[in-house]
């Protein structure tokens, strides 16, 4: 068999491997179908990965090629595995951006090592070298923008937006640094300029350079509460520069994967976006809820009293509802009380009570975090409603519990002229009666007021989510 | 055949793939964001197929490096991606199962 031989059935295993990327994210349409779908699309992943290395096998490459190959393999997919047995469902956010990271760096790796083999010099010509240079650059800016955003979220870098003298101006000068080093290296491959080897080397080297000091600065200032729109444009990234290097080395499954995958993280990228109300441009030039914008909007409205409630009081509220909607934010995440919460849901259930539980869209610090973290604590899907779903229920629920939430519960919405103006809400507020369990009243991300604490149908119930939980839990069957 | 004209047809795969992807992904609903965002992080794990040609016709040190490190990279970000994706998914149930209680749930259980 030779190599001309194998290549066009390789080829076509590669196909189905893109084929079974595509079917994988179509059952994902649906939690009933969704595990199948992604080992499907893991199976596409091994006939891709398996029928490549067939390819290999009939060209006949080095024993040293081999090694590398697998004990590379071996090493990554090891720590791959450990890491994804172990990680707290939490901290998901942090995962997927270090995957992220491997990713965009893997396909960084690629397009350096095809640029360094081709040269400038005639080898190469100017449509791969193009290419080559932007898999180098977005790769770049997707492996150190990505460490930065998981460090953000794990805590190890401080989770405010950082901005240092002159940060603005240095993402600028690295991203034209970046700029003008792949259009020198463009022209090189055209020969408009000549540019010795050699030197040639080195422009890529300040490419590289510079794309990684931009992902920092790019991500530095961005604060915490934005980050599931930032992991969302950091996840369409690496798919995008993995569709250049395929169309360096000229593959056609690197191609359609990193499309559907720059696909996913646009979509995402602009949900959430829109949940937020905030434009992406303005999302990454940073700088909300550092202070300036924030406080000066708040004007009066607020000043009403808060009326705070026992847990036995609202205990009884809950007890006799007939419909009860619980709405969790991220702070019932940090608080990891999503087991306390599904314990009282279902004791209420138990008593007759319906129990909805209302997510919104950037509820926890990833799109859909909230939902995966409630399913982690047994919590059926079907009593997950999306904000959309969810909003007329409002109206005829007994009681909203809400625990954890702030911003997106938050009527100044509806009104301009503040920091929340325009974000969609969960209309919390048209319920008959609402409980808060919060610790104190310390203001949201958004720097403002809620209004809903001072409406005189909450009731505030202060204590930290899991022990507020715990409590309205043994007051319900005290009764 | 030009070089312009050579490029027509990878282009024409990216643009339809891009559609194809917006199509499937736009009707997957919020409850799965998570689940989708990981398995699609898993899918551009493919760089892996890129990291194999670089390791097969490597030749000098500063190519071994780069294609082990590469290798390394995709191989971490597939194998983790799609396992922790299986681990969400099987979480997603349509009803609950009384008896298993994670670690956590059981200490809260206690508490109560």
């Amino acid at each position: 068999m030779s190599y001309e031989n194998v290549y066009p059935f390789v080829y076509l295993a590669w196909l189905a491997g893109a084929a079974c990327f595509v079917l994988g994210l179509h059952y994902m349409n649906s939690p009933a179908t969704a595990r199948n779908g992604n080992r499907l699309s893991a199976a596409g992943m091994a006939i891709a990965v398996g029928s490549t290395a067939i390819l290999l096998l009939v060209q006949g490459i080095s024993v040293g090629a081999w090694a590398i190959i697998i004990v590379g393999f071996l090493i990554g997919g090891a720590v791959g595995l450990w890491t994804a047995r172990t990680v707290p469902m939490t901290a998901m956010p942090q995962l997927v951006s270090v995957f992220n990271a491997v990713g965009g760096g893997a396909a960084a790796l690629v397009a350096i090592d095809d640029f360094l083999a081709h040269g400038t010099a005639g080898g190469a010509n100017v449509s791969t070298t193009l290419f080559v240079v932007l898999g180098v650059v977005i790769g770049s800016v997707t492996f150190s923008g990505s460490l930065i955003a998981s460090g953000k979220l794990q805590g190890v870098i401080r989770g405010k937006p950082i901005i240092f003298p002159g940060s603005r101006l240095l993402t600028i000068a690295m991203g034209l640094v970046a700029l003008f080093g792949t259009f020198g290296l463009v022209f090189t491959a055209t020969g408009t300029v000549v540019l010795d080897p050699l030197v040639a080397d080195l422009v890529l080297l300040a490419i590289i350079g510079s794309a990684l000091v931009f992902g920092v600065t790019m991500v530095l200032p961005i604060g915490g509460a934005d980050m599931p729109v930032v992991i969302s444009l950091l996840n369409a990234f690496p798919g995008t520069a993995a569709a250049m290097a395929g169309f360096a080395i000229d593959n056609p499954v690197l191609i359609i994967a990193g499309a559907l995958v720059g696909a996913s993280g646009g979509i995402l990228t602009k949900l959430m976006a829109d949940a937020m109300n905030r434009s992406i441009l303005n999302i990454m030039i940073g700088g909300f809820g550092g202070g300036e914008s924030a406080v000066a909007a708040t004007g009066g409205g607020a000043g009403g009293s808060v009326r705070a409630i026992g847990a036995d009081d609202a205990a009884i509220q809950l007890a006799y509802a007939q419909l009860v909607i619980i709405v969790p934010g991220y702070g019932l995440a940090v608080a990891q009380a999503q087991h306390a919460c599904r314990e009282l849901g279902e004791l209420l259930e138990e008593r007759g009570v319906d129990v909805e539980y209302a997510i919104h869209p950037v509820a926890g610090r990833m799109p859909g975090h909230m939902n995966v973290l409630l399913a982690e604590a047994n919590v059926p899907y079907p009593m997950l409603k999306e904000m959309d779903e969810v909003n007329p229920d409002f109206d005829r629920a007994d009681v909203v519990l809400v625990v954890g939430a702030n911003d997106v519960t938050n009527p100044a919405a509806r009104r301009p002229g503040n920091p929340v103006s325009g974000m969609p809400i969960l209309d919390v507020d048209h319920a008959k009666s609402i409980i808060v369990i919060k610790r104190s009243m310390g203001r949201g991300y958004a720097g403002i007021d809620n209004e809903l604490y001072t409406n005189p149908k909450t009731g505030m119930l202060f204590a930290d989510a899991k022990e507020g939980l715990a409590q309205l839990t043994t007051a319900v069957k005290a009764l | 055949m030009s070089e312009l004209t050579a490029l027509l047809f990878p282009i024409t795969i990216f643009v339809l793939a891009i559609l194809c992807g917006f199509e499937v992904i736009s009707k997957v609903p919020a409850t799965l964001h998570t689940p989708l965002m990981s398995g699609a992080n898993s899918i551009h794990g493919i760089v892996l197929v890129g990291g194999m040609f670089i390791a097969a016709s490597a030749d000098e040190p500063i190519a071994y490096l780069l294609a082990f490190v590469a290798m390394v990279f995709g191989a971490a970000n597939v194998v983790g991606g799609y396992v922790v994706t299986d681990r969400m998914l099987q979480m997603f149930r349509k009803k609950p199962v009384a008896p298993k209680v994670g670690p956590d749930g059981a200490s809260g259980a206690a508490k109560a």
